[in-house]
């Protein structure tokens, strides 16, 4: 019998390896490619998909969806922008931004455990709320200007290393910690696997459920934080469609879309294997109009495998 | 554990109705510790809901619930478990992804600091199945891919994890083979002896009469007779449940 760990380490190796061909086909195909100046910025990049990402595992693994984190990012990089500007200190505007990303995630929550509203209603609501009150906000217009300290979140280093790599790293660590080491990520599979078991014995789903969605928000707030910080200058359109990335990363890791199975570190692995796409395909000077469709064909074979998986253990 | 003759668990005159149709009506009945309880009815009969309402899972419209002297008028899943009630489900309510051990200390994970004692948990996991004489190689496979048998075992072993004072079996033998059987209702014998109460609801009129103290029959959500299964034969609880013959009507008039 086949265990589920042995499972899944046969489908992260497999990961592993696509990501490694992909990796040298590149490098053969471009010359700037296999450099230590595009690989910081291929990680760069990375980095903000992957802290979607992660929130995004939770809330797939859970059976829920969260379309709303594109907005939560772009409503936190604006929040944070406009307190800086405002004459409140970094931290502190950090600190509310955060905050509000995660109180975001909590209505959201809140709305779809207590309210029994779907999920995919509640924030694709949020999406287009938030949205339309960043536009309002910012004139549809780029808040720009937060001084070094500020700017530091998000073009600062570590040794070689630049701050949002570490700041995604540390918390894809926790998350893969937390999913599958903890009793809240044992919990938010069983919301997945099979939410009325959980409830009959005796564990609060809408509690956890809620937890989730706050945590995907702060996840996206983290990513937004980034942005704002890197190019330094809130966008308001900043993190449109990033959510359909994330739930495609997500996927592809080899987390399931009905729920009850998750994997952190495939996510990591398919978010690495999105992004050193996306640079390949810019650098071979292809237009961007094909790497959406590029992103959309991943998400369709990823949901086939993850089906075709599900079939054959209905079938054994 | 409490004498046998004071009840743990009473349920006084329950009413459930699901929009127009009357799922429970004027119920009561109670268990002591030490005691098997069967309820028998045909399908329909109310059975599976009595034990959802005693589990905290359905809210009756009226009626109360006494639980170790405690009277509880909104019961939860959560209350139920910690006044000691734990329910094997018809449905049994596993995880189909998640693994055996994950099923069966479901609710009451063994953690340090937040952290999952996995291996602790898995140690004792495959003990549990083992005192239930029923063969799963590995605890960490998920429990969609057991047998039907093997499930039910993962259901009766979170119930026996969680030493609660009084257990709950809805049809605890339906989906599995003979050995497996006979394991489950000497188990179930076994922790009667041990001063646990149990309720168990079947359709195997044979295992209830040969398993339990006290017999139950319900018809179109009523208790229509309780007896000692010392004094009544299988043919006259077949009688009894399906209401239609000659001495199941006799039965009938002598309860009024």
């Amino acid at each position: 019998m086949r265990t589920n760990k042995n499972r899944d380490i046969s489908y992260t190796l497999l990961l592993l390896g696509l990501l490694v061909l992909l990796v040298v086909i590149l490098s053969l195909s471009s010359s700037f490619f296999f450099s230590w100046k595009n690989g910081r910025n291929v990680l760069n990049q990375s980095a903000i998909y992957l802290l979607l990402s992660i929130g995004m595992t939770f809330m797939i693994s859970a059976g829920q969806i969260d379309l709303s984190v594109g907005s939560i990012l772009g409503f936190t990089g604006m929040t944070m922008g406009l307190l800086i500007q405002g004459g409140t200190g970094t931290a502190a505007a950090v600190a509310i931004g955060l905050l509000t990303a995660f109180a975001i995630g909590l209505v959201n929550g809140l709305l779809v455990s207590y309210g029994r509203i779907n999920s995919f209603i509640v924030t694709l609501s949020t999406m287009t709320i938030l949205r339309g009150i960043i536009l309002i906000k910012t004139n549809a217009k780029s808040i720009f200007g937060f001084g070094d300290a500020f700017t530091f979140i998000g073009s600062g280093s570590v040794g070689p290393v630049n701050l949002p790599i570490v700041i995604s790293i540390l918390a894809a660590a926790a998350g893969a910690v937390i999913l599958h080491r903890t009793r809240f990520g044992s919990y938010c599979l069983f919301i997945g696997s099979n939410e009325m078991a959980l409830n009959r014995s005796g564990v609060s789903v809408r509690k956890y459920k809620t937890l989730i969605f706050a945590l995907c928000g702060l996840c996206a707030g983290a990513a937004g934080m980034i942005v704002t910080s890197r190019i330094n200058s809130a966008e308001p359109l900043a993190g449109q469609g990033y959510e359909m990335d994330a739930i495609a990363i997500t996927i592809l890791g080899g987390t399931d879309l009905k729920g009850g199975k998750g994997s952190v570190i495939g996510t990591v692995i398919a978010c690495f294997i999105l992004n050193v796409m996306k640079n390949g395909l810019t650098l071979l000077s292809i237009s961007s109009h094909y790497q959406e469709i590029l992103t959309g064909v991943i998400l369709l074979i990823a949901v086939s495998v993850s089906e075709s998986g599900q079939r054959k253990k209905r079938e054994v | 554990m409490e004498s046998k003759t004071v009840p743990f668990l009473t349920a006084e005159h329950i009413n459930k109705k699901f929009g127009s149709i009357t799922a429970l009506e004027d119920v009561s009945l109670s268990v002591c510790q030490g005691e098997i309880l069967a309820i028998a009815g045909d399908n329909g009969a109310g059975k599976t809901t009595l034990i959802k309402i005693m589990s905290g899972v359905i809210r009756p419209d009226s009626g109360t619930i006494v639980i170790g002297g405690k009277e509880y008028r909104e019961l939860t899943p959560a209350k139920a478990i910690k006044a000691g009630i734990s329910t094997v489900y018809q449905d049994l309510a596993l995880g189909n992804t998640m693994d055996v051990t994950s099923n069966i200390f479901l609710g009451n994970e063994r953690t340090s600091a937040g952290f999952l004692k996995k291996r602790e948990m898995d140690e004792a996991a495959e003990k549990l199945i083992e005192g239930l004489d029923i063969h799963i190689a590995d605890v960490t496979v998920p429990v969609g891919r057991l047998s039907g048998g093997q499930r039910q075992g993962v259901a009766v072993a979170r119930l026996i994890s969680r030493s609660g004072k009084l257990l709950i079996f809805d049809e605890p033998t339906a989906a599995m083979g003979l050995n497996e059987s006979r394991s489950v209702l000497k188990l179930i014998r076994r922790l009667a002896g041990e001063g646990y109460g149990v309720i168990m609801i079947s359709h195997n009129l044979p295992q209830i009469l040969q398993v339990a103290d006290r017999v139950c029959i319900m018809r179109q959500g009523r208790v229509i007779r309780e007896l000692e299964t010392s004094d009544i034969t299988l043919e006259e609880l077949e009688d009894l449940i399906s209401g239609n013959t000659e001495t199941g009507s006799q039965v009938n008039h002598e309860n009024e």
